[in-house]
């Protein structure tokens, strides 16, 4: 029954001198092109990829596309969708196609650099910890977890009290918050790694000790890392709209997707100008989506045990 | 000369949930120049912690609480690590019993027989390469300038020893410790890799301990031969007095154990009974006591290491008693 759903399964190639050649390419191909053919195999991921280019084309492109300045008032308040204004204006008459333009282009990048910047002091707490052991682990473990912990969106609050909010206030928060999931990843990995054959032989090779741990175990652990870092970016942008949309975020006039979503906290609004919330929460919904989507497929993809 | 490894009186302990187990009591060895010496033991007895703790790898829980391990006079334990990373994969460098693990699956093997001839020999990328092709095809790779750029996953057991054998010898060792370096591979495979590590070790008059279960191994690669019982060596011969004239009981047993192509067709092999016993360091007497068929009384005081002559002692009262002594 399995085997003849397989053949099934096989037959569907194309046969004869593309499936021999194919075979062969699988042989030569590196690693990066073995990733790549998984990948392209998850249609819906291959999918929210495009889409993700397309925003982040238009995010990065918004001084040249971009109808009107997002800042200045382009003409009547609260007008709904025309041919002048796609997406209609805003209520102190801003231009709100424009504006999401620039709005995604701020959160995209709060949300990378955030993920950056937690990705770095979760890799670096998480490698010492695994690698080193001892009192190493428990303190930085116990601190991972008190900063887990705490209640996060609290915390996220008095820090933008404290630090002015901002966008690099916004970046360096929202990263020193989001670490402890990457930081306990990595170390379970590296406890993992610590025991294998071929660190213990680059130790008897005389290997120093930066080589083994960032050309050794690193390397190994760059997969589970990457997946979990898109849904850090996917998250660190859900935080970003949910701190803006409380007014501690980016602050206006400058655009970002969770103070355009602000608007809507009116009831009018929400009820009769939904040209004022609905493009940004779109926007938002798509860009968590399709990166979502994207680490899915990517975990499937840099699975070494995945097979072909 | 003074020897090249001398093992004196080491002893490792591991922190159990009851205390402290002693895994290695009071072993004592040494290695000359160009020499084989073989540890052959069952399963658990101390083999590899011994070599572990020569390599000073021991890790987590595990200690070196008394003797010394001198290499070419110098004391290696205590060592600090930075000196000891200039003598490791130098001038001592060890291969591990499995090869599926012992490459990074992320780096192709190239990469790496590269990097570890880079760490310790100042030579510029195209002549590590050369020198890696050069050592790949002298452990008998078919090919190697292809298996240079290939992952380890798409190579066979034997073949990533190969690249292990390959990767250990890069830098000239003067000691090599293979512990069980072909367990995981299939016989004729072991047979191979077997009179691999024998011709390279001949040709760079390198020595070498090699750890085995298995004492059909032994026979045709060791110049000499300790048979490690629960944690102590209980004898030590040169190979041919050992098959020969075993004196331990356990010796015996296991060389018994061993099916050879003059037996008859109905003859059974023979097992060991019983277990190594657990927590045998609370044993006063002679450890392998309980499953010796000689057993008497005096076997439960401690036992001392008897010499019967010719460098080979035992460590065992009844075989010494009975005048088996001399060669």
């Amino acid at each position: 029954m399995i085997l003849k759903k397989i053949d099934e399964k096989y037959s569907k190639e194309p046969s004869g001198a593309a499936v021999s050649s194919s075979r062969k390419d699988i042989h030569s191909e590196s690693y990066l092109q073995t990733v790549w053919r998984r990948f392209k195999r998850h249609h819906l991921a291959s999918v929210s990829l495009a889409v993700l280019v397309v925003v982040v084309g238009a995010a990065l492109l918004a001084p040249v596309i971009a109808p009107y300045d997002p800042t200045e008032i382009a003409g009547p308040f609260a007008e709904p969708p025309s041919k002048k204004f796609w997406l209609g204006t805003d209520l102190i008459g801003r231009d709100v196609l424009s504006r999401l333009l620039y709005a995604t282009r701020i959160s995209l990048l709060v949300g990378v650099m955030a993920t950056l910047i937690s990705t770095v002091i979760g890799v670096i707490l998480g490698l010492s910890a695994g690698y080193f052991g001892g009192a190493a682990d428990m303190i930085i473990m116990r601190f991972t977890d008190m900063v887990m912990s705490f209640p996060y969106i609290l915390l996220v609050l008095v820090a933008a009290a404290i630090f002015k909010p901002g966008l690099w206030n916004i970046i360096l928060i929202l990263g020193f918050v989001d670490w402890p999931g990457i930081a306990r990843l990595v170390r379970g990995n590296v406890l993992n790694l610590r025991e294998t054959n071929f660190v213990k032989s680059s130790i008897v090779a005389g290997m120093p000790l930066r080589h083994i741990l960032f050309s050794e175990i690193l390397p190994n652990t760059v997969a589970p890392i990457l997946v979990y870092s898109t849904s850090v970016l996917a998250l660190s942008i859900l935080d970003e709209a949910a701190l803006s949309f409380l007014g501690q975020g980016i602050q206006p006039p400058d655009a970002s997707l969770g103070n355009m979503l602000n608007g809507a906290q009116s009831l009018t609004v929400l009820t009769s100008q939904p040209w004022l919330w609905i493009p940004p929460g779109v926007m938002i919904v798509v860009i968590v989506m399709a990166i979502n989507f994207i680490g899915d497929a990517l975990r499937d993809a840099l699975d070494p045990n995945g097979g072909r | 000369m003074p020897h090249l490894l001398e093992v004196q009186d080491l002893t490792t302990v591991f922190a159990g949930d009851y205390g402290r187990n002693i895994s290695v009591d009071h072993v004592s060895f040494h290695v000359d120049q160009g020499e084989v010496v073989c540890l052959v033991g069952e399963s658990g007895c101390g083999k590899s912690v011994t070599s572990l703790s020569i390599m000073g790898l021991l890790g987590k829980g595990g200690a070196v609480i008394d003797g010394s391990v001198l290499f070419d006079s110098k004391e290696l334990l205590n060592m600090p690590e930075k000196e000891l990373d200039l003598i490791r994969g130098n001038e001592l460098t060890m291969i591990f019993q499995d090869p599926l693990t012992s490459l990074n699956p992320v780096f192709t093997i190239g990469s790496q027989i590269t990097e570890s001839i880079r760490t310790h020999m100042p030579l510029s990328k195209e002549q590590a390469k050369k020198r890696a092709v050069e050592l790949l095809t002298k452990v008998g790779m078919p090919d190697a300038e292809n298996v240079f750029k290939k992952y380890p996953h798409t190579l066979s057991g034997g073949m990533r020893q190969r690249v292990m054998i390959a990767m250990a010898l890069s830098c000239r060792p003067k000691l090599l410790i293979a512990d069980e370096p072909t367990t995981a591979l299939d016989v004729t495979i072991q047979a191979q890799i077997m009179k691999l590590l024998r011709e390279l070790q001949q040709e760079n008059d390198m020595s070498m301990i090699l750890i085995t279960h298995d004492i059909g191994l032994v026979a045709n690669t060791a110049d000499r031969v300790i048979v490690m019982y629960a944690g102590q060596i209980i004898e030590e011969a040169s190979a041919e007095e050992i098959f020969a004239h075993p004196k331990h009981p356990y010796t015996q047993a296991l060389l018994d154990t061993v099916p050879t192509i003059r037996d008859d067709a109905d003859r059974k092999l023979r097992a060991i009974p019983g277990m190594v016993p657990e927590n045998y360091d609370d044993i006063t007497g002679c450890r392998f006591a309980e499953r010796c068929p000689y057993r008497c009384d005096a076997c439960s005081k401690p036992q001392a290491d008897y010499d019967f002559g010719c460098g080979h002692r035992a460590k065992c009262v009844v075989a010494y008693e009975r005048g088996m002594a001399g060669c």
